[in-house]
């Protein structure tokens, strides 16, 4: 078991060393001399030519980047063109918030998400499954900010039962419609993935003998076959992140949210190249950090795992 | 496989037929729409600035006067264009690879597949971000963004497919008479792929179109003045409490587009895969 957990950490390795790898030769395309962003219009050549040389940038690529990952692993992620402070810095102060918000979102839509998809799964081809399928399909249609800002005017200008910006200093009310806005994209996922996997397991042999068993409806629907179905689920949950840090980006720039999507909104805005790449970067690392647990959680979940390697 | 398909498949599903005619519909809109237009998208009206939709401005018009009716239109052109390019394209890509990938198996498949887990190992829309901030802006920064986001999904896919292929009697004939790898995966492996592939891809395409306005919206890809679905909803959100047109209008025509993509799609892999499931 623990060799298994050491096997799929060694593998990580390798994957993650290719997304700095990318984000070098990214960086390797931005437009500009990072040393005259640096220094001011009066410098000398020399001082040029010094600068550059401390900054190793006159070294062959791969001793750039070599530099590059030693710096990482002490966690210099640069600075701000335009602030100056560090990338670092920023980006471990606004992560929780975007965690937050994300949290919020992954937990409505997990519960309603997989809620919605037991109801579709067992009132099969009713006008009920077929609302809720169509919701799904439309919920993974709309673009993340324009249902962000059709929510905000709704219930924040029209009916003003909501605050339409800003994170009101831990109030939860500010927190509802970024999570809802946030979490739509992935609840439909869920509830077509589960309806899915539902209809899958309702019609295995076993359903049909707890059925002639005499057992009602609600427990064969809810205590057998959900459970069975679970596992798919809660690995698509986890899986499903990516489309938080996507998601987070769009929706914190029309909530105010100071989050990382934001911070890399502005970064966006402002040109500002070592925000915009430490983003990048760090956003992968969190993704394939969360796919890594997932990874690791699925085969204790799935017994069949563990016994043969592969469901 | 594509024989199975018939036409009265289509048109006893309500939802698939809806699809479809909005899909020809927006063809026709991308197409020949901007000749229909009485205006010019990008001619700034100042004396009909923020109008709500009336009889001179069927949709209205936004901050700088212009129409907005005008300017959905042209932008179908962008959106339509990018999303089918961006995903023919990145199929292509993925579907060499993948076949490579999974018929070549040992080091060749271990590379491969450690550089589609490495591109798939960022979020779609960071990495979309990272190589459009990079290039300087404009259409091609978007189609390559998205084209790099989108292969190495494609040739997972077409990896799988293949590895199972492979083991096929009729490979396995083919290869004892002296066939190259080439030809079986032309002739052989590819059009059984194909079906699963083209499923794969119409899903993927109501994806990449919401990503190429999700960098519009926050300033990537096509520029303004050019009217693109994206870039309109967040230059006038400011104005939403004032002139909620300007901004209804073209996310209504993102989540058409992408939900009869998505809806295509599904019908489609309904009929051919009833094995892969969304």
């Amino acid at each position: 078991m623990a060799l298994y957990i050491l096997k799929r950490i060694l593998l990580f390795i390798p994957t993650l060393l290719g997304i700095t790898l990318i984000t070098f030769i990214l960086m390797q395309y931005l437009p500009g001399d990072p040393v005259a962003a640096m220094v001011g219009e009066r410098t000398s050549p020399e001082t040029i030519a010094r600068i550059r040389t401390e900054l190793g940038l006159d070294k062959s690529l791969a001793y750039q980047y070599v530099l590059y990952l030693k710096r990482l692993g002490t966690g210099q992620f640069g600075q701000s063109l335009h602030t100056n402070r560090k990338v670092a810095d920023d980006l471990l102060q606004k992560f929780p918030n975007t965690v937050t918000l994300a949290l919020a979102a992954m937990i409505c839509a997990s519960v309603f998400g997989i809620s919605l998809g037991v109801l579709s799964a067992s009132k099969r081809g009713t006008n009920c499954d077929r609302f809720i399928t169509l919701f799904s399909v439309a919920g993974i249609s709309i673009p993340v900010f324009w249902l962000g800002l059709a929510l905000m005017l709704l219930f924040a200008f029209y009916f003003r039962w909501l605050p339409p910006s800003g994170m009101g200093n831990g109030d939860p009310l500010y927190l509802i419609l970024p999570a809802t806005t946030l979490g739509t994209f992935s609840l439909s996922y869920i509830v077509r993935v589960t309806r899915s996997t539902m209809l899958e397991t309702l019609s295995q042999p076993y359903v049909a003998a707890a059925r002639a068993k005499g057992l009602s409806e609600r427990e064969v629907v809810l205590k057998h076959a959900l459970k069975n179905s679970l596992i798919p689920v809660v690995t698509l949950i986890g899986l499903d992140l990516g489309s938080y840090l996507n998601g987070a980006v769009l929706t914190e720039t029309i909530f105010g949210w100071d989050g990382l999507g934001r911070y890399a909104l502005d970064g966006i805005l402002k040109r500002d190249y070592p925000v915009i790449m430490g983003v990048v970067l760090f956003g992968a690392i969190i993704f394939m950090t969360m796919n890594l647990l997932v990874d690791i959680s699925y085969h204790f979940l799935d017994p069949r795992v563990r016994v043969k390697g592969k469901p | 496989m594509l024989n199975d398909l018939s036409l009265k498949d289509l048109t006893s599903n309500t939802p698939a037929m809806i699809a479809v005619i909005m899909l020809m519909l927006l063809l026709f809109t991308a197409v020949i729409g901007p000749f229909l237009m009485p205006y010019d998208p990008c001619a700034i009206d100042l004396d009909s600035l923020k109008q709500p939709p009336g009889r001179a401005h069927v949709l209205g018009t936004d901050s700088k006067g212009r129409d907005v009716l005008t300017r959905v239109v042209y932008g179908s052109r962008i959106s339509l264009a990018v999303g089918t390019i961006a995903s023919a394209l990145s199929l292509g890509i993925g579907v060499f690879f993948g076949l490579i990938a999974g018929y070549f198996g040992g080091r060749v498949d271990a590379f491969c597949s450690q550089v589609f887990d490495i591109f798939l190992a960022f979020p779609s829309l960071l990495l979309a971000i990272g190589i459009s901030a990079v290039m300087p802006a404009g259409l091609a920064s978007a189609m390559l963004a998205i084209t790099l986001v989108g292969w190495a999904g494609f040739a997972r896919l077409v990896r799988g497919i293949t590895l199972s292929l492979k083991e096929q009697t009729y490979v396995e004939a083919s290869r004892s008479v002296g066939a190259t790898p080439a030809w079986i995966l032309v002739k052989h492996i590819l059009p059984n792929a194909l079906p699963l592939v083209l499923v794969a891809g119409s899903l993927r395409v109501g994806g990449f179109i919401l990503l190429e306005a999700s960098l519009s919206f926050l300033g990537l890809g096509v520029q303004p003045p050019t009217p693109t679905w994206g870039s309109m909803i967040s230059l006038n959100r400011a104005h939403i409490n004032s002139a909620p047109w300007m901004v209804i209008f073209p996310g209504l025509a993102i989540s058409m587009t992408v939900i009869s993509f998505n809806i295509l799609g599904d019908f489609l892999r309904d009929k051919l895969d009833p094995r892969m499931r969304v």
